[in-house]
């Protein structure tokens, strides 16, 4: 028995899980400093998580469009960021048209409505091109292939809109629904940061259901099991791949106006870092699972926003904000040690085995 | 071919190459200078090349100091009878770009000397290479400490500033905190560049040495948008005042979450003058009302600011208002890079210009009380040129410029 344990573990291994528990001691240790600090009281903690939260639902969303893609394709869309970037800061341009008619705080949920169609409708389009144009002719080629041109239909899309709208700062403006905070229980919670968090769970319900309960979410699962034979049932996988992006597209797009009720500057370059996160987050999850990219996401934004204070406080670590990423990347390599398929990831694996 | 025109080819050539060794042989003018000279025949052009951040969150801060420079070449015509050609490249704004744009830049032999770089941190890699190429480097934005601090790795030869150094702008913005605003706690937020950081620690040593308490030192992603949960932990430590000299996008970011963070509802934000921009009106939106923002104090330039460079300027530019705050400095820099070639350069009788660049460094060193457009600029012997004045400036919604407010 001894002797079988010792050949399965290799030289590999000994690092790898030396890393892991040199990560383990490091955050458990630094938390309980923290904590025994008691710098902070229990109500920072809780606002600290309602912002990662509030983060956490947004990267959802547009975690769901990597990993939709990829549970059919078998192919991170590396462009899906710029399909995220491109609804909002349209957006953010008819939001200040609706000010000019007035309409901005006199209708406003006829306002938001329009706001996030003109989002959610851009960002669809450009995901229907995107796959219509840069990865429908190379569905046939090796792997590699669609991932460079995913990265070159990402610069391309940057620079479009770069000189469409300008490379300066767009503003979105705030809604007066929008403004102010309610007391929940001692709490405060800003009404954008509630919109953020509801809107993302409401959406994703939405969007799973579509992929669990309709006919062309059975189409898609389907055609994510095995093309040819879904080809030969008679599913028209064109249309099906279509489809998975372009709903990929409305949730980024959706997604993208959450993001601006939390932080409300568009730019051109805005899509890349919560396009990294997302897909962080879609990977943590156990890519190509949705209620994983959900989990992962929100685990992801609560890392970002608990962590540098929970972990590096404590050991006296000066500006640990400025490690936010690097805790947050640490940990996903942490999880996926001791889980390579990431949180949710099982099940997709022994199905797709 | 036959033998015969082998022949003929043959004299052909060796006649070109022998007229081709003449030629600079006619001239009377021996380079002797230890770095070399620029030769410029008549007609052509002297070149100067600016590297500055021209894309991106920061482009004003660039775009700014180029039209500048602009309106110094507009407004000077010629010099010593020869146009003045000016290309470039971004920096931008980061260490990265820096190293791009001086490395391109050191490759043309032609460039007689640079302006920028934009931002400190591209100066760092950027100045060395250039420095290297014998070229002048002059930069209207450049403000970190080291770059001109004498013995320090970041010092090179032929580098010099309009800028104001920090170590002024940082202590101005401690006195304005601690006697005008009457605050005695503040924190401090930098994005690792040096220009925050230098800025962040100059306010931090001023304030405590003026009596105040530091209660954080905190630093951010430049490229981060959440910044609550940073301003969360900083509340802790329940601070009156928040410095944040850091840059547009961030630093507008920061000026509309600090509102929204439990303790910070009262606290006063005050940037640098890397946030002088409108970008930071639109960024921050409402939350911008009551910001304040430190930068060399406008009302102190000379009268020919008003009457000669801003026309000249909005009609370059084609804008309203200056889009940043550091084109009356690239003005200064291009107009003491011409003064000095018209000082040192040597010129045939057909009107080829030589310009030798090691005098052409003394002579930019040796500027003294130079009439510029900031004030009266004076070069240290490791390049300072500023005659700094420093204002306080408060931002209100939906306006741009802001209003002056210190002293």
């Amino acid at each position: 028995m001894l002797r079988t344990w010792r050949q399965r573990i290799t030289a590999t291994d000994v690092v790898i899980w030396t890393i892991g528990l040199a990560i383990a001691v490091m955050v458990v240790y630094g938390s309980a400093k923290t904590l025994a600090l008691g710098k902070y009281d229990l109500v920072t903690w809780i606002d600290l998580s309602i912002t990662g939260l509030a983060l956490g639902g947004v990267y959802a969303l547009i975690a769901l469009g990597y990993t939709l893609v990829y549970g059919i394709l078998r192919m991170i869309n590396f462009a899906h960021s710029e399909v995220f970037m491109s609804g909002p800061f349209t957006a953010a341009f008819a939001a200040d048209a609706l000010i000019a008619l007035g309409w901005w705080n006199k209708y406003p949920l006829l306002s938001f409505l329009i706001v996030l169609a003109i989002s959610a409708g851009i960002s669809t389009l450009i995901a229907i091109l995107l796959e219509r144009i840069a990865y429908r002719p190379l569905r046939g080629a090796p792997r590699l292939v669609p991932l460079i041109t995913a990265i070159g239909a990402s610069f391309f899309l940057q620079y479009t809109f770069r000189g469409l709208y300008g490379s300066g700062l767009k503003g979105y403006p705030e809604m007066d629904i929008f403004k102010g905070f309610f007391m929940l229980g001692g709490i405060r919670v800003f009404k954008t940061q509630a919109t953020a968090i509801i809107g993302a769970v409401v959406l994703m319900l939405i969007l799973y259901a579509i992929v669990q309960r309709t006919k062309m979410g059975r189409a898609m699962r389907s055609v994510s099991e095995d093309k040819e034979a879904a080809a030969l049932m008679g599913i028209d996988v064109d249309k099906v791949i279509a489809t998975t992006f372009a709903i990929g597209g409305a949730a980024a797009g959706l997604a993208g106006i959450l993001y601006l009720l939390l932080f409300p500057v568009a730019h051109f370059y805005m899509g890349f870092f919560p396009g990294l996160k997302a897909f962080t987050a879609a990977v943590l999850g156990g890519i190509g699972n949705v209620p994983g990219a959900f989990l992962g996401a929100m685990v992801l934004g609560l890392l970002e926003s608990v962590g540098p204070s929970l972990f590096l406080d404590g050991l006296g670590i000066p500006a640990a904000y400025q490690l936010k990423d690097a805790i947050a990347f640490t940990i996903l390599v942490f999880i996926l040690i001791f889980r390579p398929t990431g949180i949710l990831g099982e099940r997709l694996t022994q199905a797709k085995a | 071919m036959s033998k015969r025109s082998y022949a003929l080819l043959a004299v052909l050539v060796i006649t070109g190459v022998v007229l081709a060794a003449c030629g600079p042989a006619a001239s009377t003018f021996e380079c002797t200078d230890a770095l070399g000279c620029v030769d410029i025949a008549p007609g052509e052009p002297i070149h100067i090349a600016y590297a500055m951040v021209i894309s991106g969150p920061d482009e004003t801060l660039g775009i700014d100091s180029r039209t500048g420079v602009e309106v110094a070449i507009a407004l000077k015509g010629q010099v010593l009878g020869h146009d003045v050609q000016l290309t470039g490249e971004d920096d931008g704004c980061s260490a990265e770009g820096g190293q791009a744009a001086g490395t391109k830049l050191a490759a043309d032999p032609s460039v007689v000397a640079v302006i920028g770089t934009s931002c400190s941190s591209a100066a760092r890699v950027a100045v060395p290479l250039l420095s290297q190429a014998g070229f002048v480097i002059i930069s209207a934005s450049n403000t970190a400490p080291d770059l001109t601090r004498e013995g320090d790795p970041n010092q090179h030869p032929g580098y010099l500033r309009t800028a104001h150094n920090d170590e002024i702008q940082g202590a101005a913005a401690a006195q304005f905190a601690f006697e005008k605003m009457g605050v005695t706690k503040a924190a401090t937020i930098h994005d690792g560049s040096l220009y925050a950081e230098s800025l962040q620690a100059v306010f931090a040593k001023t304030f405590t040495e003026l009596g105040g308490e530091i209660t954080t030192q905190e630093a951010v992603d430049p490229n981060a948008t959440d910044f609550k949960s940073v301003l969360t932990s900083i509340a802790a430590g329940e601070p009156e005042f928040i410095y944040h000299p850091i840059f547009v996008k961030a630093g507008s970011l920061i000026i509309n979450q600090a509102k929204q963070v439990p303790g910070l509802e009262e606290v006063f934000l005050m940037g640098a003058d890397g946030m002088f921009s409108p970008d930071v009106v639109e960024g921050a939106g409402d939350a911008v009302e009551g910001a304040f923002v430190s930068s060399p104090d406008l009302a102190a330039f000379s009268a020919d600011y008003q009457t000669t460079f801003l026309p000249k300027y909005k009609e370059l530019a084609g804008v309203d208002e200056p889009v940043s705050i550091f084109h009356a400095h690239a003005f200064d820099a291009a107009n003491m890079i011409f003064a000095a070639i018209e000082k040192v350069a040597v010129q045939d009788e057909d009107g080829t210009l030589h310009i030798p660049r090691q005098a052409l460094r003394d002579a930019m060193y040796a500027t003294k009380d130079y009439p510029g457009l900031t004030g009266s600029l004076t070069c240290t012997p490791t390049g300072d040129c500023a005659d700094p004045k420093i204002a306080v400036y408060e931002y209100h919604a939906g306006q741009y410029p802001p209003e002056r407010i210190w002293p």
